[in-house]
C-alpha cells in the first residue's frame, strides 16, 4: 500500500528560520512541499520517512536565503496491481461504486467489476448484488458508509500542470470552467469470492 | 575588499519583506493545515486495521515463520496487512492458491498468521464487551 521513494530536491530555507536547526528546517519545508499531494507517476505522498544525504548550503547572489540540495525517503502512498485493499463506501452512482480510505477518495469501482449480477436501484440511487441461492434471490444492498475489501485492478495518473497562455485564451472565449480531474485514480474491482461487503462473508 | 553602495542596500531592505513573509506563510498555512488532515486520516485508517499492534519483533517473527511455505513479497506483504481468518481471504491474497497450497497448508498458514501476529482493534472490542458482561455478573454477587 506504502512505498519508500527516494527523491532529490532543492530546499530553500529562508533567513529568519536560520536559527533552527538545518535538519528540523528542512523536513518542515518537505513535508509542507509534499505532503498531501499526487507527484505524477510516483503515487499520493504522505509524510518525509528520512534524510538520507545533504549537500553544501548556498546562499546566492540577491536572495539572502540558503538553498541545500537534499537526498530523501518519502512514503507514498501507492497500492500494487492486484492488491487487496478495504475501503468504505461514499456512494454510488450510475458509473459505479465511489470507494474511499479515508485519506484518498478517488476510487471506482465500474458496474462490469461487481458481483454479477448486479442492478442499480434508481430510487434509492444504490447499487445491489442479485444473489441467487436455492431459496430465492437476495438483494444485497451496497450502502454509503459500508466496510467493503476490492481489489487494485488499474490506475491512472493525469498531469495536472497549469497550461500555458495559448489554450487560456482558448478556454477564456468560452464560458465553461476548468474541469477538475483527479491527478491520481484507481479502479477496483469487486468480481471475486471473499471480495465485496466485509458483512457478505464474515461467518457469524 | 570593496564596500557596497549603502544606499542600495537600504533600498532593498525598506522593501516590506513583512508583506512577502505574511503572504508567503498564509499558503503555506493551508498546505501544512491540508498535510496535518491528511496524515491524520492516514494515521486513522491504519489505527482500524490489525496492523496497529505490529512491531519490527513480531514481523521479523512472522517472515520467518513464512520462509518454508514459499509465498512472494507482496503476498506476504499482504498477510501482514490484512491478517485473514479465512480460508477465502487466503485465496484472494495468494496466487493460484489451490494449485500451490493444499488444504493442510492453508489451514497451517491460517494458524501461523492468527498466533502470530496480533488481532485488530474489533477483536480486542468484542474481548473487552465479553468482560463486562463477566464483571456485571460478579458485581451483584
Amino acid at each position: 500500500m506504502f512505498v519508500l521513494v527516494e527523491m532529490v530536491d532543492t530546499v530553500r530555507i529562508p533567513p529568519w528560520q536560520f536559527e533552527r536547526k538545518l535538519n528540523d528546517s528542512i523536513a518542515e519545508e518537505l513535508n509542507k512541499k509534499l505532503a498531501n499531494k499526487v507527484v505524477y507517476n510516483v503515487g499520493l505522498c504522505i509524510c518525509l520517512f528520512d534524510i538520507t544525504k545533504l549537500e553544501d548550503a548556498y546562499v546566492f547572489p540577491g536572495d539572502g536565503a540558503s538553498h541545500t540540495k537534499v537526498h530523501f525517503r518519502y512514503v507514498v502512498f501507492h497500492p500494487f496491481l492486484d492488491e487487496i485493499l478495504i475501503g468504505k463506501i461514499k456512494g454510488c452512482s450510475p458509473e459505479g461504486v465511489h470507494v474511499s480510505l479515508g485519506f484518498f477518495d478517488d476510487i471506482l469501482i465500474p458496474p462490469e467489476s461487481l458481483q454479477q449480477p448486479a442492478k442499480f436501484d434508481e430510487a434509492e440511487q444504490v447499487w445491489v448484488w442479485e444473489y441467487e441461492t436455492e431459496e430465492g434471490a437476495h438483494d444485497l444492498y451496497m450502502d454509503t458508509g459500508e466496510e467493503l475489501r476490492f481489489r487494485v485492478v488499474d490506475e491512472s495518473f493525469v498531469d495536472t500542470s497549469p497550461t500555458g497562455p495559448s489554450s487560456a485564451e482558448a478556454a477564456s472565449s468560452s464560458e465553461e470552467l476548468p474541469r477538475k480531474e483527479a491527478p491520481y485514480t484507481l479502479v477496483g474491482s469487486i468480481c471475486e469470492p471473499g471480495l465485496g461487503l466485509l458483512s457478505w462473508w464474515t461467518s457469524s | 575588499m570593496q564596500r557596497g553602495d549603502p544606499g542600495v542596500h537600504r533600498g532593498g531592505r525598506s522593501q516590506s519583506p513583512g508583506a512577502g513573509a505574511g503572504g508567503g506563510s498564509r499558503g503555506g498555512r493551508k498546505d501544512a493545515n491540508s498535510a496535518l488532515l491528511s496524515n491524520y486520516e492516514t494515521l486513522k485508517y491504519i489505527s482500524k486495521t490489525p496492523c496497529r499492534h505490529q512491531s519490527p519483533e513480531i514481523v521479523r517473527e512472522f517472515l520467518t515463520a513464512m520462509k518454508n511455505h514459499k509465498l512472494t513479497k507482496a503476498e506476504k506483504l499482504q498477510l501482514l496487512n490484512h491478517r485473514p481468518m479465512t480460508a477465502v481471504e487466503i485465496q484472494l491474497m495468494v496466487e493460484e492458491s489451490e494449485e500451490r497450497l493444499t488444504e493442510e497448508q492453508i489451514e497451517a498458514l491460517l494458524h501461523t498468521v492468527t498466533s502470530i501476529l496480533p488481532a485488530g482493534p474489533e477483536a480486542e472490542q468484542k474481548a473487552n464487551t465479553s468482560d463486562d458482561v463477566t464483571m456485571d455478573e460478579e458485581d451483584p454477587a
